[in-house]
């Protein structure tokens, strides 16, 4: 560490005024941040990094102020600054990139003029000729294709990761000497991911700017930063560099965070903390479940390859086309902008005859990018949604046929389940957990009477690991891995022999990922059901599945075993998949982590 | 944009002709008998048959119902039977008087609701805050006839400062030569400084009256809506990025909160227009919604038929006007069209 840092927060505390008394979100954080060293604050949700980040800024909340501590910036105390002295370093000394690109953006703004509104808050006239084109160099700089055309559009026209490169502009436009980007990819595809953060610390690199990642990554952060800081509950537990801390971590929160990140060369039961590596599940067979645990699923008792059962696969999907209409949006956008009319075709293919089977106890993963088709699939399979073209079997039905308008209320409904992707969104904010897991049985089940029902919860409960007495709480009384666990009960409620698990764990934390994945994992075996795990998580993927699917456009790129495709891809797009992944330097310490 | 003005029009068609029809059968199913009213309470059976036959309501339904059809496609909406005054002609009139009322209200009160929303929301807790909140309560929980007559109690019977509620001209002065309908504007393009006067005090206290009754939503709505754009990222973003408040509230948060405040605009402005009857009655004022009211109490179905058919048409172009003010503020909103 350098004399004087760039960056020097001492004994930070913020505290938040809530109905409930005084929250204090971060306590007595000691960060630091060299000139040009860029820096991971890595933690789970809850664990102040964000708040730290804020408090740096000073832009808190209303409720929350900083309680004690000092935060020096190149010399200026921040506490102790006032709001024009804070504006003026916002933006031009320091400045931020936020999660989620897209609502970081004015929607009805166009993207060069927000740009443009920095600029000129920042920069004096004199000094640049014009600050449009200082705009349109902004935009150049983090590589989007014909700026000057790109300066007049609006958030919403632009991808994902177009608006992130469009935020970096932004926030790199007065030339910062410190950055700090919040979960800067978070929602970004792997590869999107990659090419952001490359060009973040591009830019920052060339410009000797210092950066602050926060991110729950510890792969993220592995591979782009110096140092690391880990936080949990508002604390620093252990600040160290990055090669030394994945070498040999020191605190057990550290270690516990690192054992749940999914990585090569590791099974589904390394993810958990070794205390709980054995007994997940209360009430599980213990035979059963040592079958799963010391196994690659192959090995699976269910799964026996050319048993009488695996020989008819459970489900079957044969050049199964959906198409879209391509009118409206686009071609109106083409007219008004005056754009030329794009040149493909009139309909637009978002699955482009794709075929595939899934065997009886066996799980699948289905894996691509946004935009690949994959959910698209699922929805179909799901019947949720009406194909183009194609078949789709299930345990040897054409179920391909039946509108899914009228799907929903026959017998098959109840053997084709469904995760989803939100576990937040998923529930009924009205309904108890026990009501929302009751629903399914109410609509199609044969449980009549309200003891009877009531058992069947609990029992359900008792499968997934919630305890009972959370089965009377509402959704927001509940946390985001007991969320997970109401929406697969509700999924299993009806002995479904098919699940579909659309990115089940994508919006909760590594180590709660780990639990639920494993979860997944014990219930397959128990009750002898096949997935279908829809995700852009390779390295999830493999953990869970024993097949992947790889798709791209539509298309189906490569398929095969989990371990074959992920240890030896063919196809170049899979490749591309595999090595966008931030790698933790983890498989190299087992030893040291115990496993 | 034409484009997407015809097609809106095109899609206001059928509605058009579904309220044509409703109006229809509705006035025809209105309880009493328009021939034994017109006739007097002395009339005989014989007279009463006669004025039915007159009217045309001896006629099966549908064939009436062509009639009326033919003669609104040749803008004729059908004569009083009270006044014998052709329809069209009254609504002509009554129509401005209407409409200059309640848009001279609603500015007003979107004059003082939306500053007060955006300030209220950017100081959440403070006195102004409470103002609003105060203000807006009141203002809608006191009925418009009251607020009328206590404005008329104080202002013209105690302090004497406004002239009598009759209308919107005093006695003396006469009414300028038609052009918009407007007094305010016809009395200026006459260059009629006295009548605009006259014209202007008598509006002041209906116009004031409507004001304390729609500042409610529109402040409420301003405030919500600023509320919730404040929280939102990319004024995050702004604030992080060390842009004046000024620049944060009005570029950034303002704009993005007028959508659902102008939605509220509209539909109090077409809730004001066809119901603000009794303050037209605390006024004397000589507007639509008075008129429509008397018509249906005497069973004068024509009237009550033109005024339903010109609100429908009113409410039609009102949301046109949203529409294309929602593609002015919105982009993402100019797609769809």
């Amino acid at each position: 560490m350098t004399a004087q840092p760039l960056l020097d927060v001492q004994d930070l505390t913020v505290e938040f005024t809530t109905r409930r008394g005084i929250v204090k979100a971060v306590q007595h954080v000691n960060i630091s941040v060299a000139k040009g060293e860029t820096l991971a604050i890595v933690g789970e949700s809850g664990s102040g990094k964000s708040v730290t980040s804020y408090a740096v800024m000073r832009i808190l909340d209303r409720a929350g102020r900083i309680a004690e501590g000092s935060v020096m910036f190149s010399g200026i105390d921040v506490k102790a600054a006032t709001e024009d002295q804070m504006r003026d370093l916002r933006g031009r000394e320091v400045s931020m990139i936020f999660q989620n690109p897209r609502a970081a953006l004015n929607p009805i703004r166009k993207v060069g003029d927000q740009i443009e509104d920095v600029l000129r808050t920042h920069v004096q006239q004199a000094q640049v000729a014009d600050h449009g084109e200082k705009a349109i160099e902004a935009l150049e700089q983090v590589k989007i294709a014909r700026p000057r055309e790109r300066y007049h559009a609006y958030p919403f026209e632009l991808s994902g990761g177009m608006c992130q490169r469009v935020v970096i502009a932004l926030a790199l436009a007065c030339n910062p000497q410190l950055l700090i980007a919040d979960e800067p990819t978070t929602g970004l595809d792997v590869t999107t991911q990659k090419a952001v953060m490359d060009l973040i610390v591009e830019l920052t690199k060339r410009r000797a700017m210092s950066t602050i990642l926060i991110t729950h990554d510890l792969g993220l952060a592995a591979a782009y930063c110096d140092r690391v800081v880990v936080m949990e509950k508002g604390r620093v537990v252990e600040t160290a560099k990055a090669a030394d801390i994945f070498a040999n971590p020191q605190h057990p929160y550290t270690k516990k965070l690192m054992r749940a990140t999914p990585r090569l060369g590791v099974s589904l039961r390394d993810l958990l903390p070794e205390e709980d590596a054995a007994p997940v599940m209360a009430g599980l067979d213990p035979a059963i479940h040592h079958a799963s645990q010391d196994s690659s699923p192959s090995m699976d008792p269910r799964v026996k390859p050319g048993g009488d059962e695996t020989s008819k696969p459970l489900l079957r999907v044969e050049k199964l086309v959906k198409e879209y209409p391509r009118q409206g949006a686009t071609a109106t956008l083409g007219k008004l902008f005056g754009r030329k009319p794009p040149l493909e075709p009139d309909a637009f293919r978002a699955v482009d005859g794709i075929s595939f089977s899934i065997g009886h106890g066996e799980s699948v993963g289905l894996v691509g990018e946004s935009g690949c088709g994959k959910s698209t699939t699922s929805m179909m399979v799901m019947r949720l949604l009406d194909q183009t073209s194609g078949l789709i079997q299930f345990d040897g039905e054409d179920i391909g046929g039946i509108a899914p308008a009228s799907f929903a209320r026959l017998p098959q409904r109840s053997r084709i389940q469904m995760v989803f992707q939100d576990p937040t969104d998923s529930l009924n904010p009205r309904f108890t957990a026990a009501r929302a897991i009751a629903d399914p049985i109410m609509q199609l089940g044969d449980i009549r009477g309200r003891d009877a029902l009531r058992a069947r919860c609990e029992e359900l409960a008792t499968m997934v690991g919630l305890p009972h007495n959370l089965l009377d709480r509402f959704p927001h009384q509940l946390s985001g891995g007991q969320k997970a666990r109401v929406g697969i009960a509700r999924a299993i409620a009806l002995h479904p022999k098919l699940v579909i698990l659309d990115e089940p764990t994508a919006a909760l934390d590594v180590s709660v990922q780990a639990v639920v994945l494993n979860l997944l994992q014990d219930l397959k075996a128990r009750l002898g059901m096949s997935y279908l795990f829809v995700s852009h998580d390779l390295n999830v993927v493999r953990l869970l599945c024993d097949r992947v699917i790889v798709m791209r456009t539509g298309r189906i790129v490569e398929e095969g075993s989990s371990e074959q495709v992920l240890s030896d891809p063919q196809d170049d797009y899979t490749k591309e998949l595999l090595t966008a992944i931030p790698h933790p330097p983890l498989q190299v310490h087992r030893d040291s982590l115990g496993a | 944009m034409l484009t997407m003005i015809g097609k809106r029009l095109m899609f206001a068609i059928p509605s058009l002709i579904g309220v044509v029809i409703v109006t229809f059968l509705l006035t025809r199913a209105l309880p009493g008998d328009p021939a034994a009213y017109f006739a007097g309470p002395a009339a005989t059976k014989e007279a009463v048959e006669q004025i039915r036959k007159k009217l045309g309501l001896d006629k099966p339904l549908i064939e009436q119902f062509f009639r009326y059809t033919n003669d609104l496609a040749h803008g004729d909406f059908g004569n009083s039977l009270t006044t014998g005054q052709p329809v069209a002609a009254e609504i002509r009139n009554r129509l401005p008087a209407s409409a200059e009322l309640t848009l001279l209200g609603l500015i007003v009160s979107v004059v003082i609701a939306i500053p007060l929303g955006v300030l209220a929301a950017t100081r959440p807790g403070s006195w102004l805050d409470h103002l609003c909140r105060v203000t807006t309560t009141a203002g809608v929980s006191l009925p418009v006839f009251f607020t009328g007559l206590v404005l008329v109690y104080v202002f013209y019977f105690r302090l004497g400062w406004s002239p009598a509620p009759l209308g919107r001209l005093d006695v003396f002065t006469s009414a300028p030569p038609t052009v918009t309908g407007f007094y305010l504007i016809d009395t200026l393009i006459a260059r009629d400084l006295e009548a605009f006067r006259s014209a202007l005090s008598q509006l002041i206290l209906p116009a004031t009256t409507l004001a304390i009754f729609s500042l409610a939503p529109i402040a409420r709505m301003t405030r919500a809506s600023m509320l919730a754009v404040l929280a939102s990222e990319f004024v995050r973003t702004a604030r992080a990025s060390g842009l004046s408040p000024t620049t944060v509230i009005v570029t950034y948060a303002f704009r993005n909160a007028m959508l659902p405040v102008i939605t509220t605009l509209s539909m109090v402005f077409s809730f004001l227009l066809g119901a603000n009857v009794l303050v037209e009655k605390v006024f004397a004022w000589p507007g639509i919604g008075s008129y429509a009211v008397e018509a249906l109490i005497s069973s004068d179905f024509a009237p009550v038929q033109g005024f339903v058919l010109t609100m429908a048409v009113m409410y039609v172009l009102l949301n046109l006007v949203i529409d294309i003010l929602y593609g002015v503020i919105d982009p993402r909103v100019r797609l769809e069209g």
